[in-house]
């Protein structure tokens, strides 16, 4: 329990170009690895560029990558380090950066007005919604997202192949056609949408190799791959590849 | 080969993807340093050994069965050209024009079953194809469509292959009850055999009623679970296996082995079944 | 003059938390073309950290609630200073605001017959927090981010714009409100012409343009050095209405959550949410002993549980037992815990043990306070289900702010500024009971974008035109750092690091005007003060103007030293101990003071170099009376409840 002098190698530059830079700093007891950039800003560097908010883990600002893995500075403890490592800590590689540890995470909000919203049931009123607990556990799941883009930073369908930036939404967004596909009261199927056939036709559910790499990073620890995108796979199945499920729901549709 | 995913120095491609324009300027493709190659390079070496192994095994064509056991790698033996087992699982569908192994018409189920689980394509196309070797990991690979075109898009037949899979899990369980019978047919035995049985029998259904398309199909496509309680409760026990589906198909892929290779050192004579009564 | 980017809008929100977002819905909803200012990304406001619930009557849990019982309890918790004209719109129209919520996609916890879920919090009489766990905040904000998103696509089917009515411009700070010059417009004066912000990403400079604004910036948290709030709580929205000449309302409450981690150092303040305790969760000192139960105030006397036995069966049955003292409002748990630290009987890091592990299974602990399981254990490396918690208080909400209008929640004395959340002061008194600070934003949100959207509807079908000169004086302090320097040009003033005054004005704040309050502390407090404002006027960043955090804090600065002397010097005024201002020296609550409010306003109205004169300040104090509360809502208390509260000549009118 003490303070040592911690080696760390951050990244520095902007769009036109940069670098790893070392720094020696001091790490205090009980610290993250946030702290350790604070205290880089108000000693050394104090026009370091780092997006950060709560530092509690909850508003998903501060993604990064330390020693190449996708992460939260603030919910990275120092003690899983070894002291006599070197920190390695860089911006988002899936996306464009902007200034040192920040990057242009617009692709995400871009992505986010893609996938059409909840559709309110016709006929039920505020104060008349009724949903049962183990009806809205699925989507209650997805909705812990904080939205730290960390599983589309990691995604390898965007990360490796900007090129599949226009058609495929990524991890989170998958998730949430998932997440309004499963809601109880979405009324989407009464308005003419078909989110499970959309997820596949428009979202580019198909690019997912579900490779998991998505549920490995996820600081909410939500089973993304699981829950969410192998689900909506099926889904999707069901509408597109499953002659019986799809001669059952015309027959059904017509008796009743 | 599932580690080497660093491309080569005389590669002269224009970078792409973390390389790409605009992105923060880092020449090495990753920046672990953990051993992230590790959990690659055992997938992709098991698998392997399974594949030598049961290739080696099904074209052998010979000491799979051992009165009352048969292998599972040739169940149900479907082929004139099988060895006769009493009451056992051979029906000659095919007839004499069949001149290859039994085995080969069978293993196709379970194969295309395996093929296409949600777990054994992450492990292959993280062990075999790199695509990705491990996250965050820059894959080798120029271009990348995922399974939206042929033949990926062939992944999405998971469950017709889930219903064949509960057939041939049908007839092993068929086989599992013949193994309560000794070597001259008389019910009420059991031998070391019949527990590799059991155990293999169990895992296998736990892995094929751990698979993601069962989950659906049980449950998982509702939209409202308190309309349906009993399949709520189907669900809820299927995703509490699934959650262990990596595990359960490793350990049902080498229990099926395991079965395989008891039945072939009985067969041939190399280790004599201990009767327990 | 400085060439600056113009675009016109009809209202302009400054901040995209849950007050900000509801503005802007409600103000785009009724026809205003709309624009979001905040400083983070969009989604990431403080109000994702809220985790309690939304306290609304809607009666799901228990049949009695209504909306006279959550406005009593509102008042009660408040001491009976709340503006309460605003407490009650509050009460009425929270059950509204949530259900409305669910209407555009949220999700709730619910009870067994499919209604939203409400569970218990200090101060409330019956179980009343619409929650999702412990994450409330974030699945508020998520909805109204995805409500926005649904607008904007709304627009694109129309427009084939997905901005052209609604536009979020993230990671973006307003330094100046801009007013149209007095003597140019009609005979109505001086009135709110748009903002002047700065966009965080490449530093370039931009003038929006509108006759709206709505102020929706959230607290002042980053001026106290152990607090639960995230670096955007520096107070922008309180300085930016008291230099455009609004005034500030009651700023000495302020807040100290009970509940805060103290250990490990780093994280020391993070929040701990009184879902703890509304679960089942008590407190112990080092003594092992439930020392509530000794603090509880005359005034609550017969409301709470008098032994553990008795607060434990109300858990089961509130009909027929009084709440454990663990429930007290915010205020009186905070000064407990204070108080037994002082006194010695603190935990190893300076705190008192909150337990759930003995209370509640693991499983429980883990399905209701999943976060909260989550932060120890990554944090602290502390499993709350196998052991108890160490938690102390933390600086957590400033209840005083902007003075509003209760019904339209404009701003007094600016005409076209609003304001709502946090940074408007009045509704929740002298102390804000937890739960209502985001039903707060929902309620007021959507009113101050209401009105807001018929302010421009109205008065601004003449737009009001930006003055160059205020544009080019924004412009040059803003990039004062760049060039810092002392007045005059001795050579010892050098150029201050703002992370070095920031700290230092943390500590003064903490020290000085924290949690228990003394007359000579709070005058030290303000001659610091005015030191760090001399030192502050030449803080120097190195670097460029693109995302440069040094820059930010530098400009920053600015507000948190013009916050902090508003809260020092009406503290300093305040001789009594009321809610979240609690003076050593005046330990009791005053009931001549029931009824006065302090208004701040700067001393001269443009923040020039008189703010280098340590002596003189830049904040004058002025003493109001309060409006007699309505007999009608006063008829809701027993008589011997109002007499503790109410002088005789108030009583008796």
């Amino acid at each position: 329990m003490s303070s040592y002098e911690a080696r760390f190698r951050v990244w520095r530059g902007d769009i036109e170009g940069g670098g790893l830079k070392d720094f020696e700093v001091e790490v205090n007891d009980g610290e993250v690895v946030l702290d350790i950039i604070h205290r880089l800003q108000s000693t050394q560097a104090p026009d370091l560029a780092v997006r950060w908010n709560c530092k509690a883990g909850k508003c998903g600002s501060c993604s990064a990558e330390i020693n190449g893995r996708p992460r939260l500075l603030c919910m990275t403890r120092m003690s899983v380090f070894d002291r006599a490592e070197t920190i390695t800590v860089t911006p988002l590689r899936a996306f464009p950066v902007i200034r040192d540890l920040v990057t242009d995470v617009g692709f995400n909000y871009s992505k986010a007005r893609e996938i059409p919203a909840f559709v309110p049931p016709e006929g039920v009123g505020p104060g008349e919604y009724r949903m049962f607990q183990e009806d809205v556990d699925r989507s209650q799941e997805f909705r812990k997202c904080i939205e730290c883009f960390l599983c589309q930073d990691t995604c390898h369908v965007v990360r490796d192949h900007e090129e599949n930036k226009t058609a495929f939404a990524g991890p989170r967004f998958l998730m949430r056609v998932a997440e309004l596909d499963m809601h109880p009261l979405d009324a989407a199927e009464e308005s003419g949408l078909d989110r499970g056939r959309t997820a596949q036709d428009e979202h580019g559910l198909g690019y997912c190799n579900i490779t998991k790499c998505c549920t490995e990073v996820c600081p909410e620890g939500i089973k993304i791959t699981d829950n969410a995108l192998i689900p909506l796979k099926e889904r999707a199945v069901d509408r597109k590849y499953d002659p019986l499920v799809w001669l059952g729901s015309k027959i059904r549709r017509r008796s009743s | 080969m599932a580690t080497g995913t660093e491309p080569s120095p005389t590669d002269h491609r224009p970078p792409s993807g973390v390389r790409g324009a605009g992105r923060a300027a880092i020449a090495a493709p990753h920046l672990r340093t953990d051993r992230w190659w590790l959990a690659p390079a055992a997938t992709a070496a098991g698998l392997l050994a399974f594949v030598v192994y049961s290739t080696w095994r099904a074209f052998a064509n010979a000491h799979y069965y051992a009165a009352p056991y048969v292998s599972p790698f040739f169940s149900p033996c479907l082929a004139e050209n099988c060895e006769s087992m009493r009451s056992g699982p051979n029906w000659d569908l095919f007839g004499s024009w069949w001149s290859l192994s039994p085995a080969v018409l069978i293993l196709i189920f379970p194969l295309g079953f395996r093929l296409t689980c949600y777990y054994y394509r992450k492990a292959y196309y993280r062990g075999f194809w790199a695509s990705p070797p491990a996250c965050a990991v820059a894959e080798p690979h120029k271009k990348y469509t995922g399974e939206t075109r042929f033949p990926l898009i062939l992944q999405n037949i998971h469950r017709y292959f889930f219903y064949a899979a509960i057939v041939v899990a049908g007839i092993l369980t068929y086989d599992t009850v013949l193994a309560f019978r000794d070597e001259h047919y008389a019910w009420g035995h059991m031998g070391l055999g019949t527990l590799v049985f059991l155990v293999n029998i169990t895992l296998i259904w736990a892995y094929t009623i751990s698979c993601h398309s069962c989950r659906h199909i049980v449950g998982g496509q509702l939209k409202h679970f308190s309309r349906h309680p009993v399949r709520y409760r189907a669900w809820r026990f299927v995703g509490k296996l699934n959650a262990h589906h990596m595990l359960l198909a490793w350990v049902s892929l080498m229990s099926v082995a395991l079965a395989d290779f008891y039945v072939y050192l009985v067969a041939s004579g190399a280790f004599d079944d201990p009767r327990f009564f | 003059m400085s060439v600056v980017d113009r675009q016109e809008w009809d209202v302009v929100v400054v901040g995209a938390g849950g007050a900000g977002l509801r503005a802007a819905i409600e103000a785009r909803e009724r026809g205003a073309r709309t624009a979001v200012i905040c400083k983070s990304l969009f989604g990431k406001a403080h109000t994702v950290m809220a985790e309690g619930g939304i306290a609304a009557a809607m009666a799901n849990a228990n049949e009695h609630d209504n909306w006279q019982v959550h406005f009593r309890d509102t008042l009660r918790g408040g001491k009976f200073l709340n503006q309460w004209r605003m407490a009650e719109l509050h009460a009425q129209e929270a059950p509204d605001r949530v259900w409305e919520l669910e209407t555009w996609g949220a999700l709730f916890d619910r009870t067994k017959d499919g209604r939203i879920s409400q569970r218990n919090f200090g101060g409330h009489e019956y179980p009343r927090l619409a929650h999702v766990g412990d994450r409330t905040g974030l699945e508020l904000i998520r909805t109204l981010q995805q409500k926005i998103v649904q607008l904007q696509q709304e627009d694109y089917r129309e427009t084939g714009d997905y901005e052209s009515r609604l536009k979020v411009f993230q990671e973006c700070t307003v330094t100046r409100i801009l007013k149209t010059v007095p003597d140019s417009g009609s005979a109505a004066g001086s009135r709110v012409s748009g903002v002047f912000a700065y966009e965080r990403e490449t530093g370039r400079f931009f003038v929006l343009q509108a006759p709206a604004v709505v102020i929706a910036t959230g607290g002042i948290g980053k001026s106290f050095k152990v607090t639960s709030n995230s670096w955007e709580y520096t107070g922008d929205g309180h300085a930016l209405a008291l230099l455009a000449g609004a005034p500030l309302l009651n700023m000495e409450f302020v807040q100290f959550h009970p509940t805060g981690m103290v250990w490990p150092p780093s994280v020391k303040g993070i929040l701990v949410t009184e879902s703890v305790r509304g679960d089942g969760g008590v407190l112990r000192n080092s003594e092992g002993k439930r020392f509530m139960f000794d603090y509880v105030p005359d005034v609550f006397k017969e409301k709470y549980a008098e032994s553990e036995e008795e607060g434990d069966r109300w858990y089961e049955d509130p009909d027929h037992n009084r709440r454990p003292p663990e429930l007290l409002p915010r205020d009186e748990v905070a000064r407990a815990i204070n108080s037994e630290v002082k006194a010695g009987r603190g935990s190893p890091h300076g705190g008192v043990f909150l337990d759930v592990s003995t209370r509640m299974p693991a499983e429980v602990i883990r399905r209701r306070l999943p976060s909260m399981y989550h932060q120890f254990k990554e944090l602290a490396d502390v499993d709350i289900t196998a052991e108890a918690m160490e938690v102390g208080p933390t600086c957590h909400y400033v209840m005083g702010g902007i003075a509003v209008d209760s019904e339209t929640a404009a701003a007094r004395g600016v005409p076209g500024l609003f304001a709502a959340g946090e940074v408007a002061g009045g509704m929740h008194g002298s102390n804000r009971l937890g739960g209502n600070s985001l039903s707060d934003l929902l309620v007021f949100g959507r009113r101050a974008g209401l009105h807001a959207a018929q302010y421009t509807a109205g008065a601004g079908a003449q737009r009001p035109a930006v003055d160059d000169e205020q544009v080019d004086a924004a412009a040059a302090e803003a990039l004062r750092p760049f060039s810092a320097e002392g007045p005059g040009d001795r050579a010892d003033h050098a150029p201050e690091n703002p992370y070095t005054l920031h700290q230092e004005l943390q500590q003064t704040m903490n020290d000085l005007v924290g949690i228990i309050r003394r007359e000579g502390e709070m005058e030290h407090a303000l001659e610091k003060l005015a030191e760090l404002r001399v030192r502050a006027w030449r803080a120097g960043v190195e670097g460029h103007r693109q995302f440069n955090p040094g820059w930010h804090l530098a400009l920053d600065l600015r507000n948190m030293l013009l916050v902090s002397e508003c809260v020092a010097r009406a503290a300093l005024e305040r001789t009594e101990s009321r809610g979240g201002h609690t003076r050593e020296d005046h330990p009791t609550m005053d009931r001549a003071w029931r009824n006065v409010n302090l208004l701040c306003a700067p001393v001269d109205p443009v923040d020039g170099p008189a703010a280098t004169d340590p002596v003189r300040g830049r904040i004058a104090l002025t003493r109001e009376t309060t409006e007699p509360i309505r007999p009608d809502l006063l008829a809701l208390f027993e008589k011997e409840e109002l007499v503790k509260y109410l002088t005789e000549e108030e009583l008796y009118e």
